[in-house]
């Protein structure tokens, strides 16, 4: 793995001119800090080098020393000698070093990149009106940016297995594979689980399985995402849709407390897949494959589609007006998400203020991988904690609501999205409160409520949480939601406008933002849900830094306990 | 085993075809075995490597690198354990040298090897011996043991401090593993991809990362034989920067084929084939000869090589006067790669031998990188349909153009040992190749031989 090791730079000659580039990096990533693409397909900036592909070939010389003393030697207008590497190198094994030149655009390095090309299309079957990458295929790329545009090659092309299945989300078309071996790397080195590997030499080399194992690791399709072709290609997305059509959408997994940043690709209001977006201080370039499925849940059959009361669908503001009854009373718990996103706690959090209610919270734990996917299953239980809408770390149960009902304390509850009978409050307690539910999905407790609001999904609306690592991210909307839902945000400040009886408060997040850090002194002063759309804002964690945080050493994250001091 | 010439100076197979002489160390140890072994372990380590780079031996698997120069790139300073890998994985087509050392005289090999573990530190010594060589494998195995119960390898030897425990481990079957570092992937239980260099130079990351010597077996056995006279004696066997001796694998279509081991440069490849080797098949003619194994480019009997020695002296020379030793077939614009002289007479239908040849490297290519994997089986087709009459004008300049696309832009020379034989078959035999396009079953010459 080539990665900065300092934050020092040299100076190098690309392509004649002086540049300035970290220390450490390749030469691939030298070139591409000043704009000059250096093809390559082997080469990921997160696995490590194998130089097999042979695209990235450049010039590289550096300045001659004479061999007996040492001392540089100097052309005769004094600049100093470059001894040039007689063979071309490959850039992603060619790490940076003072002074030294590079030539990335010249009649070798055209004529290595042609060859090259040539060499990986003979034997391709050149099947892209019915491949999936086609669109977003590196081979294309390259082919149109670097081939020779016509095939010298008469003979018969190679024959391999077209659609092996590799486990049960990846299939593999071996006749597609140009062995570049990422996708065995990722395998061995990122996702721990070595299942993959060539069979055969030489041309008739064949990607696979070893025996009586399966790719199916919980990463698998990220051999997907960085297969450079329509090798292995995802058995949900396959002969779905054609990438030239998807509307490309900013998010953030919510998976679990990682949050790992991906796109939401849509066509026509439809999800269609979710991939990783790279964002090295959290998930690199990776992502679960039990992530991508979460979009399914958006057209679920349980999603609450009408705002009802006592079980009556009726129109919106008729609906939050009851709620904003429910909420005049006294004895009031809120049931606080760390679902919800920064804005929607933001809001809650004022509500709570307003009413003067107890606040309950309940989190969500599995199992940490070690990985991307960690014990904390819900993705801003650390925006609860930021906004001030708790300041204990949650249980992952509600009993203490369940005692506050049962004493008599708690008559009416406000719940965002929380199944109330599964998180240990019992029906009979729920029967003899008033229930409010704001939330996406129906489960066995929202039935019992007496005032629903239906909500938007994170696909649906934009936002922002903080992640296991306390870094804010915001994610985007990338489909609308069902016709005649607002937005949870919407709904909230409908209710503390009409409870507070003051006009105009805008559900504009930035101006979300404005009014909490006007109110509130917190870590999330000086920043607003626009800065984080552009990039995602580490945020002071360290007040918290008692609390038990339940996951694990993993992937870009250490516990707080086990930071070197 | 092949009839020795009385102009032979053997050193390497001195008592190989002895027929008294068997591979059990008790042979060996009549001959002085083992002797230079103590006379090693009375030297520091470091002398020992002095005495070999004295020496100016060169490798005899193929680069001709010289073997003291090699021992000196060695990183002594990371504190990592240092290994030996005896490279006998002999498969170049065309040579057979080591095998005849191993199968004949083994413990000649082992005592070289113990040598050079002393000199280089190594406490683990690995002979890499080609899958199809079972029976070296068994006999090395046996001479090994041997070797243990005398106490000339393994624990303590000769009584020493110093231990080297030596295995034998077999190849399956490729070509690629003769590769030092396709070597070292296979010796660690992976597929024999060779490994990019930089950064992995074995010298400093090789077996396990850790500083490793790849020598070859002949190489090793010089070692003995360097300790026996001294460096300085040695380097007088031979020329200047070609010393010692040198095993020749002839080939091909010669009288007597078989292996002869001359000093460097004391004969030229026409005193090879046609005295030491009885000359071609009567009534036939020259056409070609490769001179280092098949990866090394061919050299046509009518051509003549002109130019300057390094040591500044002008040579004109026809094919038979290219002298045997490194530099000789080098300044001809090929090889003595691993010293396997394949000799082609006029029945040899050039597009037919270069057939076989690029089928080989098709076969053999580990297929990790591009240009070799694709180009070599590309190559493997072309030539392939041209000799199944689908010939046409235009392959003999494809084929130039595919062997440059793959020269110098691979992983490890095995790109250049696929390329190098087409582009010297195709340039020095062009007419050949275009004359293809126009055979027709009855314009074919009948003599000509059917290689493939």
């Amino acid at each position: 793995m080539i990665s900065p090791t300092t934050e020092e730079m040299v100076t190098i000659t690309l392509n004649g001119k002086e540049v300035e580039v970290p220390t450490g990096i390749n030469a691939v990533e030298a070139a591409a800090l000043h704009g000059q693409e250096v093809p390559h397909y082997c080469y990921h900036p997160k696995l490590s080098v194998a130089g097999n592909c042979r695209m990235c070939l450049v010039e590289m010389g550096t300045p001659m020393r004479d061999r007996s003393t040492g001392e540089a030697i100097f052309e005769e207008d004094g600049s100093p000698k470059i001894g040039w590497v007689p063979k071309p190198v490959i850039g992603c094994a060619t790490n940076v070093s003072p002074g030294m030149h590079l030539r990335t655009e010249s009649d070798l390095v055209s004529e290595c990149r042609e060859g090259i090309m040539e060499f990986l299309l003979v034997n391709h079957p050149l099947d892209c009106p019915i491949c999936d990458q086609a669109g977003e295929c590196r081979l294309q790329e390259f082919a149109t940016d670097y081939g020779r545009g016509y095939s010298r090659y008469i003979e018969r092309k190679n024959v391999k297995p077209k659609r092996t299945r590799l486990g049960p989300r990846v299939t593999l078309d071996d006749e597609r594979c140009i062995l570049c071996s990422r996708c065995i790397r990722f395998s061995q080195e990122v996702a721990k689980d070595d299942v993959l590997g060539f069979v055969d030499r030489g041309s008739f080399s064949t990607l696979t399985c070893f025996p009586g194992k399966e790719l199916a690791n919980n990463y698998s399709l990220n051999t997907v995402d960085i297969c450079p072709v329509g090798a292995l290609t995802s058995t949900d997305f396959r002969f779905k849709m054609r990438v030239w059509f998807l509307k490309e959408t900013k998010s953030i997994c919510t998976e679990s407390s990682a949050g790992c940043n991906t796109i939401v690709s849509s066509r026509e209001g439809v999800i269609q897949r979710i991939t990783p977006r790279r964002n090295d201080l959290v998930n690199d370039t990776w992502m679960t494959d039990s992530g991508r499925d979460l979009y399914k849940s958006v057209r679920s059959e349980s999603r609450i589609l009408r705002p009802s009361v006592k079980g009556n669908d009726l129109p919106l503001k008729d609906v939050v007006s009851s709620a904003v009854d429910c909420l005049r009373g006294e004895k009031i718990g809120f049931v606080v998400s760390c679902h919800s996103s920064l804005e929607e706690q933001m809001l809650a959090k004022r509500l709570v203020s307003l009413t003067n209610a107890q606040t309950f919270i309940c989190g969500h734990f599995g199992d940490d991988d070690g990985i991307l996917l960690s014990a904390d299953r819900s993705p801003n239980l650390r925006g609860a904690l930021v906004t001030g809408l708790i300041d204990q770390y949650p249980n992952d149960n509600l009993a203490d609501l369940n005692d506050a009902i049962s004493e008599g304390n708690i008559e009416t509850v406000f719940v965002f999205d929380e199944d109330l009978i599964l998180s240990g409050v019992s029906e009979e307690n729920l029967q003899k409160v008033s229930m409010v539910y704001l939330g996406t999905h129906s489960n066995n407790s929202s039935r019992l409520a007496d005032v629903v609001l239906p909500g938007l999904s994170v696909f649906e609306k934009n936002g922002s949480f903080v992640n296991r690592s306390f870094i804010a991210q915001a994610f985007e909307m990338s489909v609308p939601g069902p016709a005649g839902i607002k937005s949870q945000v919407e709904v909230l400040t409908d209710i503390i406008s009409k409870l507070s009886e003051e006009e105009g408060i805008s559900s504009d997040l930035d101006e979300v933002w404005d009014i909490f850090n006007s109110h509130n002194q917190s870590v999330l002063a000086g920043t607003k849900f626009s800065n984080l759309k552009k990039v995602s804002v580490p945020i002071d964690g360290s007040s918290w830094s008692h609390l038990n945080f339940v996951e694990k050493t993993a992937l870009n994250y250490r516990p707080i306990e086990s930071e070197p001091k | 085993m092949s009839e020795q010439s009385p102009k032979e100076r053997r050193i390497i197979l001195k008592y190989a075809d002895d027929p008294a002489y068997s591979n059990r160390i008790d042979c060996y140890l009549r001959v002085g075995g083992y002797q230079n072994l103590k006379k090693a372990f009375a030297m520091k380590p470091e002398e020992v490597g002095e005495e070999v780079l004295k020496s100016g031996v060169r490798g005899r698997g193929g680069a001709g690198f010289p073997a003291g120069m090699k021992w000196k790139f060695l990183d002594r300073k990371s504190g990592k354990p240092i290994y030996l890998i005896c490279n006998a994985d002999e498969s170049e087509p065309g040579t057979f040298k080591d095998r005849q050392i191993m199968y004949k005289d083994p413990h000649q090999l082992i005592e070289g090897m113990m040598i050079s573990a002393y000199a280089i530190g190594a406490s683990q010594a690995f002979i890499y011996i080609r899958a199809e060589f079972h029976e070296g494998a068994r006999i090395l195995n046996r001479a090994i043991s041997e070797a243990k119960d005398k106490g000339f390898c393994g624990n303590n030897i000769l009584g020493s401090d110093f231990s080297c425990d030596l295995v034998v481990h077999r190849g399956a079957g490729a070509y690629i593993c003769g590769e030092e570092t396709g070597l070292i992937e296979s010796l660690e239980g992976k597929r024999p991809n060779p490994r990019i260099k930089p950064p992995y130079f074995p010298a400093v990351l090789g077996l396990y990362q850790c500083p490793t010597i790849v020598n070859n077996v002949e190489t090793l056995c010089n070692v003995r034989h360097i300790i026996e006279m001294g460096g300085e004696e040695f380097s007088k066997i031979g020329k200047p920067n070609n010393t010692g001796t040198r095993i020749w694998c002839v080939s091909g279509q010669v009288m007597k084929p078989g292996y002869y081991e001359f000093e460097c440069g004391a004969l030229t490849l026409g005193q090879m084939i046609f005295d030491v080797c009885g000359g071609l098949r009567p009534g036939r003619s020259l056409k070609a000869v490769i001179p280092g194994g098949s990866s090394a480019k061919v050299l046509r009997a009518d051509e003549r090589f002109s130019g300057t020695l390094k040591d500044g002296t002008a040579f004109d020379w026809g094919l038979g006067d290219i002298p045997l030793d490194f530099d000789g077939p080098m300044s001809a614009g090929s090889m003595s790669g691993s010293g396997g002289i394949i000799v082609m007479d006029d029945t040899v239908d050039i597009v037919q031998a270069m057939a076989n040849i690029n089928a080989f490297y098709a076969h053999e290519s580990c297929g990790q990188c591009t240009p070799c994997r694709e180009g070599s089986l590309w190559m493997r087709k072309i030539t392939q349909r041209m000799c199944s009459g689908g010939a046409r004008k235009e392959d003999a300049d494809l084929l130039l153009s595919v062997a440059k696309q793959i020269e110098g832009r691979t992983i490890c020379a095995f790109g250049e040992a696929a390329a190098w034989p087409t582009q010297s078959f195709v340039t020095k035999f062009k007419d050949d190749f275009i004359n293809k396009a126009s055979e027709t079953a009855e314009n074919r010459d009948p003599k000509s031989l059917q290689l493939i």
